[in-house]
Parts: C-alpha cells; structure tokens; sequence
C-alpha cells in the first residue's frame, strides 16, 4: 500500500475538492429525495444517512476508483471496460447509472482541460465517475488508496453540502459529521485498496434499496434543487 | 470467503451441521417437458418433487416442467452450520424451485457464523423460476448467504428474495446476504445487502431506514437485450428498475413482510404476462 | 473517439443570455427562435434551478423541435454553472452540437439569478444581459459586470413602462452611460420593430463570428459588494438567514430568488483561452 506521506497529498487535495470544476455540486447524493420523502428529518438522521451511503455505495465507488487506479497505474486499460459492466451490475437503478456515467463524462471533461493525458482517451464513451476518479489519479502517480480516498470525500462532503439546501441544519453540526466520519473513510479507503487488486468480481457490492428506489421517485419529482 | 472455504468454516465445531443437496432437471427423453434428473437431499434440507400450489410466474400451474421444494427438516441454519445447495437447470428444461417454510436463521448453542451458500447454473434455453419463502434473521444469529447464479445467454429466469429484519418486533441479528448474477461471462447483477449490529448506517436512510423487511424480484430474459421494460417506481418505497443488462429488478422496503409481498407482488403486475402472477 | 472535443466544423456560435429572474430571458430566446429558425440551425440550452421548467416551458412554445432544447439542472447553483464550474453547461452545449451538427447557433440560458452572474468565455462567445422595466428604472444605473459590459444589455418588457412608472428612455439613457456607449437594446415582444433589431445583432454577430472577428469579451468576476452609506442597491430585499438556513461552503445562492444579494468571491478569473 502507497504511502501518504512520500507526497501525492497535494495531488489528492485537488482530486477530492469539491471546486473542481467536475459537476458535482449539481448532486445531493440521493439526500434531497431522503429528505423530500421524510426519511431523513435531523442531524442524526443526516449522520445514518451518510454512514449507509459510505458504507454501502461509497465503499463500490471507492473499491472501483482503487481497481480502476491500479489497473491504469499499470498501463492495463483493457480492464477498465470490465470495471465498468461489475459496476453497472452494482447499481440496480438506471438513475443512479446515469449519474454516475454523467459525473464521469464530467470529471473526464474537466480533467482534459486541467491535466490532460492520454489514459482519459481510453475510456468509454461514458464512463463511471469511479473509474474515472481511479484513472485521475494514476494520471497524478497517486495510488489506490488516494484513488478510493478521493471519490469517498468527494461524494461524502458533496451529499454533506447540500444538506445545506434542504434542510434546516447548522452547517457546523454538518460537519462534525465529516468530522466523525474521517477514520470511517480512511477505512473503506484502505479496505479498498487491499482489494483493487484481486479479481473485479469480488469487489465489494453493498446495496443500498432505499437510494435507488428514491433516485426513481427523484427523477419524477417537478420540484427539485438538485439532479440527483 | 465463499463456497470453498464453507465446509472449513464447519468442521471442527461438535454439533454443528454440514450439509450439500444437490438438484438438476433436464428436458425429457421425448423432448416435451422437463423432468427432475438429480434430487439429492442432505441431512436438514429434504428436496421433494411436488404439485404447483401458489401462484408462480412464467410457468403457473404446467405441468410439463420440473417442480421441486426444499424443506427445512430442522430449525435453523443455527450459528455455525454451514448449508450448501447445487441447482443445475439443464439445456432446454424448466424448473421451478419453491420453499415450504420461510427459513428461520438462530443463533448456535456455540458461537459461530451460519452460513448458506447456493450455486445455481441455468443452461442453454432453460427457464428457471425460484419462488422461495422469507428468510427471517432472528435476534443474535450471525448468517452469511450467498447467492451464486450463472445463466446462459439464451437462459430466462425469474426469483424473488425476502428479508425479513427479526421476528415479530424483535431487532434483528446480523445478517449478510449476497446475489449475483452473471450472464454470459459478464455481471449482470450483484447485490449485497447487510444489517445488524455489525454494520453500520444500515437502519439510515440509504440503506433500510427503519423498514423490517426488504426484498427484490429479479428478472432476466434474453428477450429484453434490446429493449426493457421501463423503469417504474409504482410506489413511494418500490420500484420497477430495468437493469443494464437483459433483465430488470423489483426492489421494495416494508414495515412487515405482508406488505412486502404485496408491494412485490404489484411490481411484477407491471411486468405483465407471463411474469404477473 | 472521445466525446470530448468537437471538431471545428460542427463548432457553433455559443450565445449566452443573462440576467435576473423574471426579467424575460426564456421569452428572449423564444422570440430569437421563432425569427431567426429558418434562417441559422438552433439549439438551445436552459439552466434551470428547480428541474427543467425553462425547457418545458421552450418547448411549449413550440419554438424549436422538442430534441434541440435541452436542460441542465444546476442544484440551486446556477451562477456557478455559468461561471465557476461550466463543465456541465460545455458537455451539454458540445452534446447538442455533436447531435445536431452542424449548428450554427447554440443558445445558453442562465438560471435566473442576481446582477452578478455572467458567463464565462469558456462557456460562451458572446451573452446579453436581459433587464426588464418592471424591475425598476434604476437597476441599470446600478451598474455591474453584466451590464456594464455584456455584448449586448437587452431592456425588456418596455411597453409595461408607464405602468410601473418607469421612465423607459431615462433607463435607456442610464444604461448607455453604464456602458459607455456599449450597445443597448429597449425591446418589447409587442413591437415588432425592436424585435427586428435584436435578430440583426445577432446576425451581425455571427456574421463576424464566422468571420473570425468576435472575440469573446469577458464581463469580468463578480462585483466587490458595496457598502455605501444610504445605498439602496440589491439589499433592499434583505440577505435573508433563517435559522439554520446556511449558504454552501464557496457560493452563495438565492433560494427565493427574491433578493439580489451580490457578493465578492474572491475568484480570481483569468479566462483567456479560446475554444477549439
């Protein structure tokens, strides 16, 4: 496993920021529709909420950033079009399918303007957001562990921020959420890391129901703040 | 981690049970019907040929394809058991696989894991229909399921799975259940679903939120490489999802397993027939 | 092949339209539409804050074949979309030009937003900046990056003027002094004849975009937020903080977008590459 500490961390700073011209910010991570269905009501509510989603959805996309990141470390492209149809198999909803693809696209798109190299070619027309984080930061010499630690803060503090915006919270309480939620993810990196190597089917597939039902109901809601 | 290392998991522990049925249908000598070629029961699960008595999908009531239950002769999977079953549905048959009895996961005597695992194979043009009962993880048991499905490209099959969270207003023991799907040599469809107190964020509202039973139907037919049914969420805790892949998933959450039957039930309406029961 | 970059034939002209909410920027790009369609081949591109109503509503109009209006959910960012993170709004525009190649004009509609929101070069050629006379007289005295130096500044709606006690050639006026002498644009769906005028800049435009003499002009970054003593500006409507009702870590965004609430960022934009 990398280390942290032989540099990359400015590399995975820039990855993993939610300024990064990518689209994110467009996304609630499957909280606006939790919250729009009264699931999800208070801050620890918001807390549960974002513990399942790491630990089931934030530990595929964060074990397909380390596959995809030591596939491409590699110089093995090839692979990535299995990485791509396991985690399609992982993500029942065609909502959540598109998402994932449409933040890809983007993230390939700004990553072409910002760090262009030619491994960005070499994925699919459209490509999982995962994978492209994993290809990302192979392009920086960044490992699988900062591959699947990019895409776990990423989305995390994505679906953390738009809590903002659709509920009624105090953005400090919000972020001591983050706060109690670093260990958690530095975990679910490492794990992830440990497996990027092994085959792709064995790759982590934690299902999370209730997020690809709501992303369902979302995409036939009239009135939402957020795409997904 | 999975079927190999089962039988491992199992020895070495007095009293704790080990067993590995076996069952494959084929088409009949004279091409018309499907027949059940091999049913071997092993200790706890008793494999009985048997007469259509609910409604199935795809094969309601024929009479020209392999009907087979699995019958728990024991309580359990209890902790450290460890069951095994083989399906093998061959080129051209139909089997349709039911259950007696929802499965009741315990906790051992002992400490220790249960384990299930079930490999199934889906042959050239053969139909599989799985129909089986809720598995109820009971309070304090620690259960690992593992579903391993492998279809050919011409293969159709249709199952439905069921969760239920404890018993009756009971929390749950901790419970790990894994389906996948390949077809061809590709995924087509991997589902985890974990909860208990060994995870975390399971009760909240990604996962389960604070329903006590969650289940699927899943659907695959070559017939839908094209084009699939579209997506449908027909109710505010269910919905109709095609899948990338030939095939599409009903997934629902309930407060009980009647309403998540029902909600279940209502998904495959949408499929219409021959799937709708 | 990577969906990445077009190739130079099927690049169009990418105009923006900018400007408050309800000032008439959807009607602008209707009326551009239902008179220039025979002409140039369109698309349009809407930025919408809740879901895709500006489409919808487009493609009610029947200005345009239903394929060739797409919508951008922004998530309540719609400033951002068009200025900080134009990734979403390029890949779409880039979508539809591929689509429907060769365009010659892509359309980009802003979320309704405050005075502040202009386009970045990145994004578009060229913008206009759509205020209306129901929105005050004096709001294009005021100033601001997208009035001050949007290609074009479109006053709309002036047939309401004395209705709402507007002095139209007085905005006019201020408007132009705003501009210093920039190009500005007093239109009403109801007269023909200022309709008229805007299709001939825009032709003009792409006429000398084709030609290769248009040059995107950048408006500039956000405006530094005044303070003055007895400025009445944007505040007037008060920045609202309910409690616990907080603003995202790096923009801040009108939820009710009743108050024009400007604020410096501090983003230092430097945009000064060209598309290719």
């Amino acid at each position: 496993m990398e280390s942290l500490g032989s540099g990359g961390q400015a590399a995975l700073l820039l990855l993993a920021d939610g300024r990064l011209p990518a689209g994110g910010y467009a996304h609630s991570g499957g909280l606006e529709p939790a919250v729009a269905a009264g699931r999800v009501a208070d801050v620890a509510g918001l807390e549960r909420f974002l513990i399942g989603r790491v630990e089931t959805a934030g530990s595929i996309a964060a074990a397909f950033a380390a596959a995809a990141c030591a596939r491409a470390g590699r110089g093995n492209l090839s692979d990535l079009a299995e990485l791509e149809a396991e985690l399609d198999a992982r993500i029942p909803s065609p909502e959540l399918r598109k998402v994932s693809r449409d933040l890809g696209r983007q993230l390939r798109r700004a990553m072409n303007g910002i760090h262009p190299h030619p491994h960005f070619a070499a994925l699919g027309a459209a490509p999982h957001q995962p994978v492209v984080m994993g290809v990302a930061a192979a392009v920086f010499g960044l490992g699988p562990r900062a591959a699947a630690l990019a895409i776990l803060h990423e989305n995390n503090a994505g679906a953390a921020a738009a809590a903002a915006k659709v509920m009624r919270v105090d953005p400090f309480e919000v972020h001591a959420i983050l706060a109690r939620m670093t260990d958690r993810l530095d975990c679910l990196a490492a794990e992830a890391a440990k497996a990027a190597d092994g085959p792709t089917a064995d790759l982590p597939a934690s299902g999370s129901p209730l997020t690809d039902i709501a992303a369902e109901h979302h995409r036939r809601s009239d009135v939402r703040l957020f795409a997904s | 981690m999975y079927a190999s290392s089962l039988r491992k998991a199992a020895s070495g522990r007095p009293g704790a049970m080990t067993a590995r049925a076996v069952l494959a249908s084929e088409l009949a000598a004279n091409g018309r019907g499907s027949r059940v070629r091999t049913l071997r029961s092993d200790g706890p699960l008793v494999l009985r040929p048997c007469h259509p008595k609910g409604p199935e999908p795809l094969t309601d009531r024929r009479h020209d394809v392999a009907r087979v239950a699995l019958a728990a002769g024991t309580a359990g999977p209890l902790g450290g058991d460890s069951y095994a079953l083989d399906v093998q549905v061959g080129a051209g048959s139909t089997l349709v696989l039911t259950e007696i009895s929802a499965m009741l996961v315990l906790p051992g005597p002992r400490e220790g894991q249960s384990r299930m695992s079930i490999t199934v194979r889906v042959d050239d043009g053969a139909t599989f229909v799985w129909w089986p009962q809720p598995i109820i993880a009971a309070r304090r048991c620690d259960h690992r399921h593992d579903v391993r499905i492998t279809l050919a490209e011409s293969a159709r099959m249709i199952l439905r799975e069921e969760m239920l969270l404890g018993r009756h207003g009971e929390a749950p023991g901790d419970f790990s259940g894994r389906l996948r799907i390949t077809r061809g040599r590709a995924a087509l469809y991997d589902q985890q679903l974990r909860f208990g107190q060994a995870w975390d964020g399971w009760n909240g509202a990604a996962v389960l939120g604070d329903a006590a039973a969650v289940g699927s139907i899943v659907a695959v037919d070559p017939c839908w490489t094209d084009m699939r049914p579209p997506a449908l969420p027909f109710h505010k805790d269910a919905a109709l999802m095609p899948l990338a892949g030939p095939g599409v998933a009903i997934g629902a959450v309930a407060p009980d397993s009647l309403a998540l039957r029902h909600l279940l039930t209502r998904g495959l309406h949408q499929l219409g027939p021959p799937w709708a029961i | 092949m990577t969906d990445d970059r077009q190739p130079q034939e099927t690049r169009a002209l990418r105009l923006g339209v900018a400007g408050p909410v309800g000032t008439g920027k959807s009607s602008v790009i209707a009326t551009l539409c239902r008179h220039l369609r025979d002409e140039f081949a369109l698309g349009v591109i809407t930025n919408d804050i809740y879901t895709d109503e500006d489409a919808r509503f487009l493609r009610s109009e029947g200005v345009l074949p239903e394929e060739r209006i797409r919508a951008v959910e922004t998530g309540a960012c719609p400033h951002t979309a068009i200025r900080d993170d134009v990734t979403m709004n390029l890949m779409a525009v880039e979508d539809l030009e591929r689509d429907f190649a060769p365009l010659d004009i892509v359309l980009v509609e802003s979320g309704g937003d405050n005075l502040t929101a202009t386009f970045s070069p990145a994004l578009v050629d060229a913008q206009l900046f759509v205020l209306d006379v129901a929105g005050g007289g004096d709001v294009a005295r005021k100033g601001g990056p997208g009035i001050a130096r949007a290609d074009l500044l479109v006053i709309n709606k002036i047939d309401l003027g004395q209705h709402v006690d507007v002095d139209v050639a007085q905005m006019v006026a201020d408007a132009e002094k705003a501009r210093n002498g920039a190009p500005v644009l007093p239109l009403s769906r109801k007269r023909p004849e200022t309709v008229e005028k805007l299709c001939d800049w825009v032709r003009q435009l792409h006429a000398s975009w084709t030609a290769g003499g248009h040059t995107p002009v950048d408006p500039g970054p956000m405006a530094p937020h005044h303070h003055a003593p007895g400025d009445t500006h944007d505040h007037d409507h008060g920045h609202r903080h309910a409690p616990g009702d907080t603003h995202d870590h790096d923009h801040d965004h009108d939820h009710d977008h009743g108050h024009g609430h400007t604020h410096a960022h501090g983003h230092a934009h430097s945009h000064s590459h060209s598309h290719d």
